[in-house]
């Protein structure tokens, strides 16, 4: 085997949909979704050959039903790649499709494999989170994890508690950005570029869904202020800077260099380095932090070097969480430029590569712009961060 | 086990002995019994008769196997979370004879002598909650492991009227020495039955090995074959010849002290155990074990014991179900609290209201500087918490942004509960209650601490007095567990079910009272401070009447009482009986003066108690015709049980265990007493006082 440098070649998703009975992929099948971000990230590589894919790797959160079954390997059958294809399923929570990328980046990087498939998908409302769930009576009796870190937005609430400066006017201002970015990102055709339609079946006939369903570009300062706390009276989460239930998939394609090479393959970055890293459950969402000192160590690089950054809103709060530590303005134009989580929705396991797919977008239109940053927080309490290096950097491709 | 069948006729709920071999790494056989009731964690494990004979009959089965060297140890451990609560004590205050007491004691011996007598090594695994009994099986074994994670570990014996009767008196202070099982036996159980961590069993020795809980049982396996093969286990705490020449005596002299000096010489329970440890520095174990026999016997067949249990069933059992309490379900959610007044009572239970419900708390005043005082002290006392290590900074974080102040009532507007803590005047309470009407919701409920004052007066000027109740707190907050939650006439079902919900998440017992002057508490201990002042004023020296009334055994004697709550504020009770019946509440001059004068007692410089000022004896002298000691004390007790019985004929709370338990949990009224219906009844008084007892059958001893 030989070591290699690891690229990220192209990222695709489904237009995101509202979970529940009431959203548009009610009646479609989970892994159905991922089939369809197989096939449509497959279509646009008609360069890549089929038996040459190494590895296909699918997280989920909740991996069952429509969601398990091996997911990797259940939904390339299901998409007509070769049988001599494998595949595996993967789960790492919110960070399941991040880590998808990286594990199939460690493979091709150390030379086992050339190209894979890595992505995520989560069906909310087939699956709610905590579905299913039966933790240890040894978190509570033993005082390991208090029972409140189990429910991400009281994890939400206490960043709060922790941070008394990071205000919830702070968290409103920033979910009402989001939602005017991804509007934006929207009108400039940015999003539309990366969305594979879906057909989806419905009570009333079918639905081709071809923009993500949760997204409400009027939102206001004015509108979120009063809006209920579910997870405190009184409190500071709320549906207006917190991120939507979701349904929704992703899908990406890695290769080594030398697959690059040997196939003419265009890659948008190159990885430079991943971290993931532990913090108290309770507080979840400064998960980010330790993991992104760690990445940016491992790429010998600062914060200050990297010029675009693609971070997870689970919560409002999380993100100002990370830019406060990093001496970030709550604006930064860096920082999330075509809108988040809070207006396109969190589709648990399946986000990491959503975060992927816009920084490679954003890096295709910014050849100025050298370094980038992946990074979100992940439920008992982690973060994962990937660095990149933009392919496009200075006209170069 | 014949001599035991007298123990034997009932419905135990058995703890089986489960065997299992264990091949151990070294390739030896260890026997590993495990107790089990078959129950959930909602069942302990105990230790009853039939529980006890069934080990018995496994230990005798592996004491054989042992002396045919199919097994080279035995160990002993608990079903998941718990090795066992103690012995099963449901049935013992049923016991009618003394000899079936003193069973008890043999049958525990029997049993848990086995373990010394295996003929090869026997281990304890403490699993888990190990209390009475339960620590009694592991103090038996030879060598002991406890699991890190155990939650409680304790002999409480003492705390309900009992002694360590399996052994525990005399082997505690023989394997960790004098000052270690003083502390364990006597006094944890009498700071609130305070219990061990598994890391203070460790350090203090009744442990020779503490383990993580992953994989407890795994690790105490292997190090007990570490054992059988011949490492030498320490025991830095085992008392030499010299600990117990020079130092066990003095010891148990200073303990014994400290008990009369904070309990008196009333209670039984302490004493018993102090001369059990005091007389196992020497002899043989036979003989000790004969010894709790003796004390078991002697206990169990005491009034003392009888309604120390009665009193512990009253705070764990009755406790969680309030007499006359409402269907839970009609309670309302409360999102946020106001708090009408800043003084320091009120501060206190702001606070309690911010840290137990987590919600919003407003807190008004009459002048900003007074909010601001008020604030502050909240704010230091939650600093304090913080700096015990008992507060997260980010939970105090959250109950800071919790906390604010207003001088302005509107603050009230969202709040779903306000109470009130103003000056106890009527008018003053219309005032704040009418201004708060104007700007809270018609649901929200209103509350009020007084503790002088009548509910239905103050709800007569209110547009919806049905949202009215009274929630009355006793001092210091933080401290008392009592909270007495007094139905007004008008008050709604509603207003009282969240009343008593507000109540349970604050973690305090509430009561239900009616509307009647002093409620329970106040009026008790009303009566009870009003016949001290009336045989002071009659000529007998506060000295005098203090002795009088002494074989109660009460926490502490009037005066001392009369000085802790203010000397103001117990005239001003004495006044506020008086005038709800001069004819049987005294109200005394002599303590308005002494309230004036401001003095009852005289401290040294460290603030001890000397004796009684001398101004304030001239101020009550003067009395001529003073009763002689016999005379009081019988006078109270008549008059207690007299005044009880009209509360409960009046319906100002169901039954006397509702007496009993405001008694213990608002007064620190002591469990020998059960509180003091129990008491009263066995001492004749009910009888003297109505011709009947509060409780059929008495809750008495055994009567030779």
């Amino acid at each position: 085997m030989q070591s290699q440098d690891v690229y990220f070649i192209d990222g695709v998703r489904t237009p995101f949909g509202k979970a529940g009975d009431k959203g548009v992929y009610w009646n479609t099948r989970a892994d159905d979704l991922s089939v369809k971000t197989v096939i449509g990230l497959l279509d646009r590589h008609p360069e890549v050959p089929k038996e040459a894919i190494d590895d296909v790797a699918i997280a989920a959160a909740n991996q069952k039903g429509d969601q398990g079954l091996q997911l990797g390997r259940s939904v390339s059958i299901l998409a007509g790649l070769p049988l001599t294809v494998p595949g595996y399923a993967i789960d790492r929570w919110c960070a399941g499709a991040m880590t998808a990328v990286t594990t199939v980046s460690s493979s091709i990087g150390i030379g086992a494999y050339d190209i894979a498939l890595a992505g995520g998908v989560e069906h909310m409302g087939h699956h709610p989170m905590g579905d299913g769930m039966d933790p240890n009576p040894r978190f509570l009796a033993e005082k390991l994890v208090d029972p409140t870190a189990l429910n991400m937005g009281n994890t939400a609430e206490k960043i709060h508690d922790r941070f008394p400066h990071l205000t919830k006017e702070r968290s409103d201002r920033f979910g009402v950005s989001s939602q005017q970015k991804a509007a934006k990102a929207y009108a400039d055709g940015h999003i539309q570029r990366h969305l594979i339609p879906v057909s989806a079946a419905s009570t009333e006939g079918w639905k081709l869904v071809t923009q993500d369903e949760l997204l409400r570009p009027d939102s206001t300062v004015e509108g979120l202020k009063d809006l209920k706390t579910p997870f405190r009276p009184h409190g500071r989460v709320t549906a207006g800077n917190a991120s939507p239930l979701t349904d929704g998939a992703t899908m990406s394609l890695i290769a080594g260099e030398r697959a690059v090479k040997k196939f003419n393959l265009k890659p948008k970055m190159k990885m430079l380095s991943f971290a993931f890293a532990g913090v108290e459950p309770e507080v979840m969402g400064i998960g980010p932090i330790p993991a992104t000192e760690k990445a940016l160590q491992k790429a010998g690089l600062q914060i200050d070097d990297i010029g675009l950054i693609e971070i997870n809103e689970a919560f409002a709060i999380q993100v100002l969480s990370f830019l406060d530590h990093f001496g970030i303005a709550d604006d930064d134009a860096r920082i999330n430029q075509w809108g988040g989580a809070i207006a396109m929705g969190h589709p648990l396991a399946a986000s990491g590569v959503r975060l992927m797919t816009q920084l490679a977008g954003q890096f295709e239109i910014n050849p100025d712009v050298r370094y980038g940053m992946t990074t979100m927080c992940i439920g008992l309490g982690m973060g994962g961060t990937v660095v990149w290096e933009n392919s496009n950097y200075g006209g170069r491709r | 086990m014949n001599r035991y069948a007298p123990l034997l006729e009932n419905d135990e709920v058995i703890t089986y002995s489960y065997v299992n071999d264990v091949t151990l790494a070294s390739g030896k056989i260890l026997a590993l019994i495990t107790l089990d009731n078959g129950k959930d964690h909602t069942r302990p494990n105990t230790l009853g008769p039939k529980t006890l004979i069934e080990l018995a009959e496994k230990l005798d089965l592996q004491k054989e196997r042992a002396s045919r060297n199919e097994i080279q140890g035995v160990a002993v451990t608990g079903k998941p979370y718990f090795l066992a609560a103690g012995a099963d004590l449901s049935h013992v205050p049923q016991i009618k004879e003394r000899e079936t007491g003193r069973l008890i004691g043999e049958l525990g011996h029997y049993a848990l002598g086995k373990l010394s007598e295996l003929g090869v090594p026997s281990f304890v695994f403490i699993n888990g909650l190990a209390l009475g009994g339960g620590l009694e099986i592991a103090l038996n074994a030879d060598f002991r492991t406890v699991n890190r994670s155990a939650p409680a570990i304790a002999l409480p014996e003492v705390f309900i009227g009992l002694i360590p009767g399996w052994g525990g008196a005399y082997l505690l202070p023989n394997l960790i020495g004098i000052k270690n099982a003083l502390k364990v036996i006597v006094e944890n159980p009498l700071k609130q039955n305070r219990t061990l961590s598994a890391q203070e069993a460790f350090e203090l020795g009744i442990a020779d090995a503490i383990f993580d809980s992953a994989r407890f049982l795994e690790d105490s396996l292997a190090w007990a074959d570490q054992v059988l093969a011949g490492t030498k286990v320490k025991r830095k705490h085992e008392p030499n010849a010299i600990e117990r020449a020079t130092i066990w005596g003095p010891a148990v002299s200073i303990a014994r002290n400290m008990v009369e000096e904070k309990l008196g010489k009333v209670p039984l329970s302490p004493y018993k155990a102090l001369d059990l440890i005091a007389a196992a520095k020497s002899g043989t174990k036979a003989e000790g074990f004969a010894r709790e026999d003796d004390a078991i016997e002697e206990m169990i067949a005491s009034d003392q014991f009888r309604a120390s249990i009665y009193a512990f069933n009253l705070v764990q059992k009755h406790s969680k179900k309030p007499t006359g309490a409402p269907d839970k379900e009609l309670a309302r959610k409360v999102t946020k609290v106001g708090v009408v007044g800043a003084g320091l009572m009120a501060s206190q239970f702001a606070l309690l209201f911010l840290r137990r419900l987590q919600v919003p708390v407003v807190v008004t005043d009459v002048s900003q500087e007074k909010i601001d005082k008020g604030i502050q002290y909240i704010k230091d006392e939650l600093q304090k918490l913080v700096d015990k290590g008992r507060l997260s900074t980010d939970d105090r974080n959250r109950l800071v942004a919790n906390l604010s102040g207003s001088l302005d009532y509107k603050a009230f507007s969202d709040c779903d509960w306000v109470i009130e803590a103003v000056f106890e005047e009527l008018s003053i309470k219309h005032d704040v209650f009418s201004k708060i009407e104007e700007v809270v919701n018609a649901e929200c409920i209103l509350a009020s601490n007084t503790s002088s004052l009548s509910i239905d007066a103050m709800a007569a000027k209110l547009k919806y007095p049905d949202r009215l109740v009274g929630f009355h707190f006793f001092n210091p907050v933080a401290v008392m567990p009592l909270v007495e939650v007094v139905r007004a006439a008008k008050s709604s079902d509603q207003a009282v079910a969240t009343a008593m919900e507000v109540a349970k998440s604050l973690k305090k017992t509430a009561v239900i009272t009616s509307d009647a002057a002093g409620f329970v508490v106040n009026r008790i201990l009303g009566y009870l401070l009003g016949e001290a002042m009336r045989a002071v004023d009659e000529g007998a020296s506060f000295e005098e009447v203090a002795n009088a009334i002494a074989p109660l055994g009460l926490p502490m004697n009037p005066f001392d009482l009369l000085e802790l709550v203010g000397l103001k504020v117990g005239a001003h009770v004495l006044d506020s009986m008086h005038a709800f019946n001069s004819d049987r509440f005294y109200a005394s001059s002599n303590l308005h003066k002494l309230a004036e004068y401001g003095k009852l007692l005289d401290r040294d410089a460290k603030g001890k108690i000397k004796g009684y000022d001398k101004k304030a004896i001239e101020i009550v002298s003067g009395g001529t015709q003073a009763r002689s000691a016999a005379e009081i004390f019988e006078g109270l007790q008549v008059g207690l049980a007299g005044e009880i019985k009209l509360m409960l004929d009046e319906k100002v709370v169901g039954t006397a265990q509702d007496i009993d338990l405001c008694m213990i949990m608002g007064a620190g009224w002591p469990f020998h007493l059960g509180g003091i219906t129990p008491y009263l009844d066995r001492c004749g008084a009910s009888q003297k006082a109505f011709g009947g007892s509060f409780h059929d059958p008495m809750i008495i001893g055994v009567r030779d």
